[in-house]
Parts: structure tokens; C-alpha cells; sequence
């Protein structure tokens, strides 16, 4: 950090309220912990380990989903881009909450009716169990494992910014703290533990925005055009508030955004601890209920990070944002700080370590439940496991992939890894999505597409970022030295999604087999009545 | 609870093709289906038309329509309400035109009866 730092006393600040941003968060993990406890004591059965005995609400689903899909990228990124580069930041946003008609219209519900505890379980229904559940499993775990990856990287950042803590080493230590306390929340808590943990840090992380917006609209008399104004004139460049900015600047950066939107949209409804959420309650009307209030509250929120954006840009300035430790992130910190001094800045310090707590419970409860109910239970131990070596082996799992984020977070910590968010998008746009679609509506739809079009979304999109320039051939890539960018684009999206769709058709229209027509007929009924799906255990 | 592995156990003798031929089955998929279709079709354009725009349309999408207020963050905040309003249709429509007849199927099924929020009110529960 020995780059000229204009705004000295802000970032100056920012290392003074080191320990009130600590003592807010210990007090944040203190009374979680106190709420994981309390509802670990209920915890005996596989479907309360894994669907917290489906006993959570629509609505306090529907803000966990808010909990588990804001991220810390979703809050400082969003925040940070809008700051900078302006308009583009905001039509980001946009595309991150459209999505959520894809999972409202056509999936959430008749997952809901069809499925047990895994994406796998809904994928595989109606074709032949060991092949596709072992392609689903291994898709969510691609797609946890690169998500999960960018959280604890971003864990790095984020410390050196609010903390104040730059040297390697202790950034290693917060990382493990984060790690451990993750693995304790999902080991004792288990989905219901998690879900408690999403639900709060949710309400205040919007509470926290929603304080701050209407802090930066009372100073522009509640005028957006004129905070806009003063958003253009403090960055001394009208452009801020048109598109174009960020990925206006050549053909390629303007084909990239379409091949990222494409992904935003259809990804979001395939996340795989997206879907999981859905399993939390007891039916699906209340998994439509989930989602309206998902819907709401991300909207919400990404309404919120527009002003907050904007507001950063006049009040702190692009200038100071980008010099300081933690860069575009700063932003929404920075902020908090001008608007709130030290108590909100340790506030939203606190919300955004929660957030990466919140949201790395979740990834990981989602990959030890594929692991353990998708891998172990039904291809290893072929069906003749009980439930509750499941559990034990689910729990074990959690062990291993806590300790492997934390190693992740801890190595990668520094790279340049922001690009994992949206290849875990691609992934699950690409892996998931056509196969989620085609065994739900349509009838033909064999074993055969199914795993040609998750294993070829999955193969296209990784090798399309592997020969990316996010890995190589830029200055921004993770390899800067090596070039072997053979694909232009930084997302694999306009490509492997299509392929994806083309591949499940395919393999479809080719496979020699039938499938079971019964399997079909009950299919379709149970996800469009929910008959037998399973309600809420009483305790 | 044994809730595990009840679900199949309970539905063993039920010929789920007989029902899926049925009229009122085939209605209920009908409905769903003629909703959810046509409007995942137009949200979908209606996002990449936006998209669109805001990628090669940048003049139009600059222009001022009320003090800094631009036809781009106008179209952008349309999609705000477009979402939210597309999500109340749904759920109005799906608790006039589905979920009735999908708990009437499921009453005949299973043998008991439901409320309209899909909780067993009577007959042989769990």
C-alpha cells in the first residue's frame, strides 16, 4: 500500500476502528452461535440435517435465499462498480435479480414437489439413477467448490481493508478463523443452523444498505437526479451515468456482457444451494412464497446499491475508492464511514463478514449433502446405507471441504480470482439448467441427453475459461506471464449454454433407449400437484 | 417420523399414468404450462432487448429525460418493475387457476383433504 493516498484521514480511519469492526462481529457470532445451538437440538434425521426438517416458512426461506445469494461481491462489488464505472455497475445488478422469474416461473416449485434433499435427487427422478446423479453431484461440486473458492479469496481482501491487518500471515489467520467458524456453524447447525445464520445476516445487511440509502438521499433532499448530478460532477465525467463505461469499450468487452448476462440469467435458478433452499419448507406453495420474498428483497437491495453506488462516487470520490487498500470494494465501506463515522462503519464492516460467512455455510452444507446423499449413499453404498451413517458421512465431508476452503482461501488469497463467481454462473447455466428444463418438460428426454448435456456444459465452460483471458494473456489474468487466451471472451456463457442445450436434444434424439414412461407420469403429477411430497416434521 | 420413506410406501398403487391421462390433470398442466411459458419467453427478450440497448444503443440509452434522470435508468428501473410485477401476476394467477385443481388431484390421490395452503385438514395425515 504505498501508492499516494488523497483522502488520508478516511483510510487512516478506517485502520482506527479495527476493533469495534471486531467487537461488532464477535457480538454478530456470539448470538448466532447461541441460535445454532438452540436449533441443533432438533437435529436427528437426515431430512433435518439436510432440509432443517423443512420446517422454516416462506418467508423465512425467502429471506435465507436473500442471505445466501448476496454475497460480499453482490454488496461491496456491486457497490464499487456503480461508484466507478457507473451505469454499468447498476445494469450488472440487473441482471442478478431478473433471474429469479427463471427460478419463480419454472423451477422452484416443481423441484419442490419432485425432490428430497439434492438437485440430483430431481435430475435423476425419471432416468436411470447412477449416471445422473453422479454427473449432478459432480456439477454441484464444481460449482460450490469455484464459488466457495472466491468467497474465501475475497475473504483476504476484505480483511486487509477493514481490519487493517495487510501482512500475509494475518490474513492466513482471519481465514482460518473464518473457516472454523463456518465449519462449527454447519457441523452443529446443519441446514437449519445455516438458514438461521442467513436469515440474520439478510435483515442486517438490508437494514444495514437500506440505513445508509436513505442517509444518502436525506443530503439530496431525496432528489435522485440531483444526487446523480453531484455523482457526475465529483467524477468530472458525465458518462458515469450512461452505459458503456466498463464494458462499452470494444466489440469484444460489448459481446462479453451478453455472454455474462446469459449466464447471470439462467445460472442463478441452477445454483445448486439456491435449489437446496427450496427443500427447507414444507410445501411448494411455500416455496413460491420463498421466492416472492427473495424477489423483493434482492430487489430491493440492488435498488438500495444504486444509490449507495452513486453516493460514493460524490461523497468519497472514484480517486480515493481506487487507492484504497481493497480498491473498488472499499467503496461501500468508505461510504459508510463519511456517512456514519466509526459505529457504521464497524456496522457494515461486521455485515460484510457475516455475508462470507453466511454465504460459505451455505456452499458448503450444499457440497456435503451432494457428496454424502448423491455420492456416497446412492452410488458408493448402492442404496444400502442408513440414514444416519449419512448424516455422520455428510458431516465428515463438511470437515474435509472446511478445511480445503480454508487452504483455498488462504492460497488464493491475492490472486486475481473475482472471474470464479461467474464461471460458478456459467457452470450451473450450462451443467444444470438445460438438464433441469428437459426433465421437467419434456417427455422424451432420456439418460443419455441428460449426461451429454452435463458433462458437455460443464467440460465447455470450464475449458472456455481455462483458454480465457481472465487466466492468461491479459494484465488483469491469474497468469499474466503466459499466454494461451485461445477464446476472447472472459465468460464461456454464449457458448457452452447453447452447447449444453444442443447436447441434451441430441443425445436425447440418438439414445436407443426409452425411459420408463410410469417414471415419467408420476414425474409430471408430483411436480405439478405435490402429491406425496413430504410436510413438515412435527417435534 | 419415518417421513423418509413414507412418500413411496403411500403411493405404491397409485398409477400415476391414469391420472396424467386424466381431463382435469391435463387441464392443471395446460394452465401452467400456457402461463409460465409465453411470459419466461417475454421477460427473457425483454432483458436481452435491455441488454441490447445498453451495449450498442448507448446514445439513445444517454438521453435525458428529466434532470440527469436518462432514458438507460429509466429502461433499468422498468426492469425492477417488470420483475416485481410479473412475480404478483404469477402468484394471483397460480392461486386462482392452480392450486385449486392441483389439491383436488392430490385429494383423490392421497385420500384426505387439504386447505388452500396445502396443509391436510382431515383424513389419514402423514
Amino acid at each position: 500500500m504505498n501508492t499516494m493516498v488523497p483522502a488520508a484521514v478516511n483510510v487512516e480511519a478506517l485502520k482506527d476502528t479495527t476493533l469495534l469492526n471486531m467487537g461488532i462481529f464477535a457480538l454478530f457470532v456470539a448470538v448466532t452461535m447461541v441460535i445454532v445451538f438452540r436449533a441443533s437440538r432438533n437435529n436427528k434425521t437426515a431430512a433435518d440435517y439436510y432440509a432443517a426438517g423443512r420446517s422454516f416458512t416462506g418467508s423465512q426461506n425467502g429471506t435465507a435465499i436473500a442471505g445466501d445469494y448476496l454475497s460480499a461481491a453482490s454488496f461491496l462489488g456491486i457497490t464499487g462498480a456503480i461508484a466507478i464505472n457507473g451505469y454499468d455497475g447498476f445494469l450488472y445488478s440487473i441482471g442478478f435479480l431478473v433471474a429469479w422469474l427463471v427460478a419463480l416461473l419454472l423451477v422452484a416449485e416443481l423441484l419442490r414437489n419432485t425432490g428430497k434433499f439434492t438437485m440430483a435427487d430431481v435430475l435423476s427422478f425419471r432416468l436411470r439413477q447412477r449416471p445422473v446423479r453422479i454427473a449432478a453431484a459432480l456439477s454441484t461440486l464444481a460449482v460450490c467448490f469455484f464459488y466457495l473458492l472466491a468467497q474465501m479469496a475475497g475473504a483476504g481482501s476484505l480483511i486487509s481493508l477493514l481490519l487493517g491487518i495487510s501482512d500475509w500471515g494475518g490474513q492466513a489467520l482471519v481465514i482460518i478463523v473464518v473457516g472454523a467458524l463456518m465449519i462449527m456453524y454447519v457441523l452443529i447447525g446443519g441446514m437449519k443452523g445455516t438458514t438461521w445464520v442467513q436469515i440474520i445476516k439478510a435483515i442486517l445487511l438490508i437494514a444495514g444498505a437500506g440505513v445508509m440509502t436513505a442517509m444518502v438521499l436525506a443530503i439530496y433532499g431525496f432528489n435522485l437526479s440531483s444526487l446523480l448530478g453531484s455523482a457526475a460532477e465529483a467524477a468530472n465525467n458525465p458518462a458515469i451515468l450512461n452505459p458503456g463505461l466498463q464494458y462499452g469499450k470494444t466489440e469484444t468487452s460489448k459481446l462479453d456482457f451478453m455472454s455474462l448476462g446469459l449466464a447471470l440469467v439462467l445460472g442463478t435458478a441452477a445454483l445448486p444451494h439456491v435449489l437446496m433452499r427450496f427443500y427447507t419448507v414444507p410445501t411448494a406453495k411455500e416455496a413460491r412464497k420463498s421466492v416472492v420474498w427473495a424477489i423483493w428483497l434482492i430487489g430491493l437491495f440492488y435498488l438500495f446499491t444504486l444509490v449507495l453506488g452513486y453516493g460514493a462516487a460524490a461523497l468519497v470520490g472514484a480517486e480515493t475508492i481506487k487507492s484504497a487498500p481493497g480498491g473498488v470494494n472499499s467503496a461501500a465501506p468508505l461510504l459508510a464511514f463519511h456517512l456514519g463515522g466509526p459505529l457504521l462503519l464497524g456496522f457494515i464492516s461486521a455485515v460484510a463478514f457475516a455475508t462470507i460467512l453466511a454465504v460459505v455455510a451455505g456452499l458448503t452444507i450444499t457440497a456435503a449433502a451432494s457428496f454424502a446423499h448423491d455420492i456416497y449413499a446412492n452410488v458408493i453404498a448402492k442404496d444400502k446405507a442408513d440414514a444416519t451413517t449419512e448424516v455422520k458421512v455428510a458431516r465428515r465431508t463438511v470437515l474435509v471441504i472446511g478445511v480445503l476452503a480454508i487452504l483455498g482461501g488462504i492460497f488464493a488469497n491475492g490472486q486475481n480470482v473475482a472471474f470464479l463467481v461467474a464461471l460458478a454462473f456459467a457452470v450451473a447455466a450450462s451443467a444444470n439448467l438445460p438438464t433441469i428444463v428437459y426433465s421437467l418438460f419434456w417427455r422424451k428426454f432420456t439418460t443419455q441427453g441428460a449426461v451429454w448435456s452435463m458433462y458437455g456444459g460443464l467440460a465447455a465452460a470450464i475449458l472456455l475459461i481455462t483458454f480465457s483471458p481472465v487466466v492468461s494473456g491479459a494484465t488483469t489474468s491469474m497468469i499474466p506471464g503466459a499466454n494461451f487466451a485461445l477464446f476472447p471472451l472472459s465468460n464461456p456463457g454464449i457458448v457452452s449454454i447453447p452447447l449444453a442445450f444442443f447436447l441434451g436434444w441430441l443425445g436425447t434424439v440418438l439414445d436407443k433407449r426409452r425411459e420408463d414412461p410410469a417414471k415419467q407420469a408420476e414425474m409430471e403429477v408430483r411436480s405439478l400437484t405435490g402429491v406425496v411430497a413430504e410436510k413438515a416434521v412435527d417435534h | 417420523m419415518g417421513n423418509e420413506a413414507q412418500p413411496q410406501d403411500a403411493t405404491a398403487s397409485v398409477d400415476f399414468q391414469e391420472v396424467q391421462q386424466t381431463e382435469r390433470f391435463k387441464t392443471l398442466r395446460k394452465r401452467h404450462r400456457s402461463f409460465v411459458f409465453p411470459m419466461a419467453v417475454v421477460f427473457l427478450l425483454w432483458y436481452f432487448a435491455y441488454v441490447l440497448l445498453a451495449d450498442y444503443a448507448v446514445g439513445f440509452m444517454s438521453i435525458k429525460v428529466w434532470g440527469n434522470i436518462n432514458v438507460g435508468l429509466i429502461l433499468g428501473l422498468l426492469q425492477f418493475v417488470t420483475t416485481f410485477g410479473i412475480t404478483a401476476w404469477y402468484v394471483s394467477y397460480s392461486n386462482r387457476k392452480l392450486d385449486p385443481i392441483a389439491a383436488e388431484i392430490r385429494n383423490e390421490i392421497e385420500g384426505h383433504e387439504f386447505d388452500k395452503d396445502g396443509n391436510v385438514i382431515s383424513g389419514a395425515a402423514k
